[in-house]
């Protein structure tokens, strides 16, 4: 399979919203390598003809009424861990940058 | 050191419905030897008196008005920092969560607080149960009771080092690799890891929700059974959760007898890759068993050596995508970065500063795992291999009841020791990770001290889905043998920990 590098991990530390440092990006990289060359082991016995097992406990689909439940957080319970709010929502920093 | 703190929770729940001791003196005991021994251990992240004091006063106001109560009514318990509860912080070991004070409480905490037990606080562990060594948490390690110098075990360290210092009882973990059986072998304590799906996931922050369980970390394995019974059945608030009923654990306990009983060895795991003292123990318990009417058969696993490597893709698969949420929106820390910045620069930021490093390792390694191209060839390779897992385990089950292994290759190592290593760190999940893939439940149970270190060793036992009865059953006949032969409970040969504490003050570290 494919060798791992530095550009790689910066490419998937955006897509996974993490600003990692240069130095943190080139670590990284080495100790991806590393465990990738690891657990490519799994393709030594992953034929084809041996299904793939998502669950450990099989179970079909599971179903309620749709119905509100006993469980509902209020509003001010829903907000009182969030690092920003007006009182009734969720304030979030801008979506678009200056550029877009 | 208080006699109330070396009960087990079973005896401590006699006494008290006995009324020979109030809810709020067994409780202050525990917050006692807490203020006394928590400096040197660090097993809580946080201890919450005036409301366990009030919840053991309540209990006591009950029972004197007469109110039928459960068997651990007024019993103090620790629980793991993943869990969350209303009106106690909860940051599952990371900075990201850091003051956060959740709105509800998970099932399992909801459950032991109707069952009148008393929560004393939060326990240590690795950052969102990533470790096996407490080393991960943002908050510092917890030291092992038996060597402060020494790892408790991870990512539920915290729980066991808990109840192994006598600063509690009982405690809840959770298990995903071997988070509970773990830190039980290295701590000479009891864990368990149910049956997937026999105790609700519901509030406990998910690291990787196919293979996480919640289980119960205890002296005794009647005190596992007992919290096993309060914890266990079906939550319709998690769609996994097993609709079955349950017998009962603690009469398996009470029943224990391996008379007949088929225990499958597993040779793939009683090789020269595992310590000559843990290899030991294994071997006297197993023998012991065997002289009390079990039969020991060797039995092959060939795909348990892959295990591994499918679970460090399988777990940082779904971890990278349950980490998510942590977006600096709903909860927990929001970094901006100077001058301001869009939400993505604004969560990225967050992150960056929020998630400590392998929490980070293994968001990237599961958002490789699953991206385009390399899909099929990582994580689809990786549920293959967990069929394969699980057909070797169905294939040793159509042979013997049980099965057998050590619990981990080696006793605790020195905190620090394999921090840089993480191939290293995975490889002390070799003989745990395999239930997880498969749902299985299992149990550790001490066997010892290895004679080399004095450190202690656990068994683990393994048995199909559902029969979590069983491993009760065997795991309480092999500790009433041990004790037989011992004279004492293993942590009755644990270090005077106030000593340690002492040393630590003068020292200036505490």
């Amino acid at each position: 399979m494919s060798e791992i590098n530095a550009e790689q991990v910066a490419h998937l530390a955006n897509l996974a919203r993490i600003a990692l440092t240069e130095e943190e990006i080139e670590h990284l990289t080495a100790e991806l390598g590393q465990i990738m060359q690891a657990v490519e082991k799994v393709s030594e016995v992953a034929t084809p003809d041996v299904p793939p097992t998502s669950h450990p406990i099989p179970m079909h689909n599971v179903f309620r009424d749709d119905v509100v439940g006993d469980n509902v957080l209020t509003v001010d319970q829903a907000l009182a861990g969030a690092p920003e709010s007006d009182g009734s929502r969720f304030v979030v920093s801008a979506i678009l940058g200056e550029e877009q | 050191m208080s006699d109330l703190i070396r009960l087990s929770a079973a005896d401590l729940g006699e006494r008290l419905a006995a009324g020979e001791v109030s809810s709020v003196e067994a409780t202050q005991a525990h917050l006692d030897r807490i203020t006394a021994v928590d400096g040197a251990v660090h097993a809580f992240l946080h201890v919450d008196t005036e409301r366990a004091l009030a919840t053991a006063a309540d209990v006591d106001r009950r029972r004197a008005a007469g109110e039928e109560l459960g068997p651990l009514a007024g019993v103090p318990i620790a629980i793991k920092d993943v869990l969350v509860t209303e009106g106690m912080p909860s940051t599952a070991g990371s900075r990201i969560l850091e003051g956060w004070i959740p709105p509800y409480d998970a099932t399992p905490v909801r459950l032991v607080r109707e069952a009148g037990l008393v929560p004393l606080g939060k326990t240590n562990m690795d950052e969102f149960a990533m470790g096996s060594s407490t080393e991960h948490s943002a908050y510092g390690p917890t030291h092992n009771p038996w060597d402060l110098e020494r790892i408790p075990g991870g990512s539920g360290g915290g729980s066991a080092a808990s109840v192994a210092s006598f600063e509690a009882p009982l405690a809840l973990g959770s298990d995903t690799g071997g988070s509970i059986r773990q830190p039980a072998h290295v701590t000479g304590t009891v864990g368990v890891k149910p049956t997937y799906g026999a105790v609700s996931r519901y509030g406990s922050i998910a690291l990787a929700s196919s293979l996480d369980q919640i289980g119960p970390v205890t002296r005794t394995v009647l005190d596992a059974a007992l919290l096993h019974d309060v914890i266990a059945g079906h939550d319709p608030h998690d769609s996994t959760s097993i609709p079955d009923a349950w017998p009962s654990m603690a009469d398996a306990v009470r029943r224990a007898d391996v008379a007949g009983l088929r225990i499958g060895v597993v040779k793939e795991l009683d090789s020269d890759g595992f310590q000559a003292g843990v290899r030991q123990r294994f071997h006297e318990s197993l023998e012991l068993l065997e002289r009390n009417g079990a039969e020991i058969v060797e039995v092959s696993a060939p795909h348990f050596e892959y295990a591994i490597a499918a679970y460090y893709l399988i777990l940082p698969a779904e971890a990278s995508s349950n980490l998510a949420k942590f977006d600096s929106v709903r909860f927990g820390l929001r970094v901006t970065p100077d001058g301001g910045g869009t939400v993505e620069q604004v969560m990225a930021a967050t992150r960056e500063a929020g998630f400590g490093p392998e929490v980070k390792r293994r968001i990237i390694l599961g958002t490789y795992a699953l991206s385009a191209g390399y899909y099929d060839a990582y994580y689809g390779s990786a549920q293959k291999v967990r069929t394969l897992v699980q057909r070797d385990f169905d294939a040793a089950f159509a042979n013997v009841d049980v099965l057998a292994t050590p619990t981990a290759p080696t006793t605790a190592f020195k905190l620090g020791e394999k921090l840089d290593d993480p191939l290293a760190m995975y490889l002390n999940d070799v003989a745990t990770i395999p239930a997880n893939l498969a749902g299985v439940p299992g149990i550790s149970v001490p066997a010892g001290l290895a004679p080399e270190d004095g450190l202690p060793v656990g068994i683990q036992f393994l048995a199909p889905a559902r029969e979590d009865a069983r491993l009760y059953n065997v795991g309480g006949a092999l500790e009433r043998l041990l004790l037989a032969e011992w004279g004492r409970p293993i942590l009755d040969g644990l270090p005077d920990l106030s000593t340690h504490e002492l040393l630590a003050t003068e020292e200036g570290a505490v």
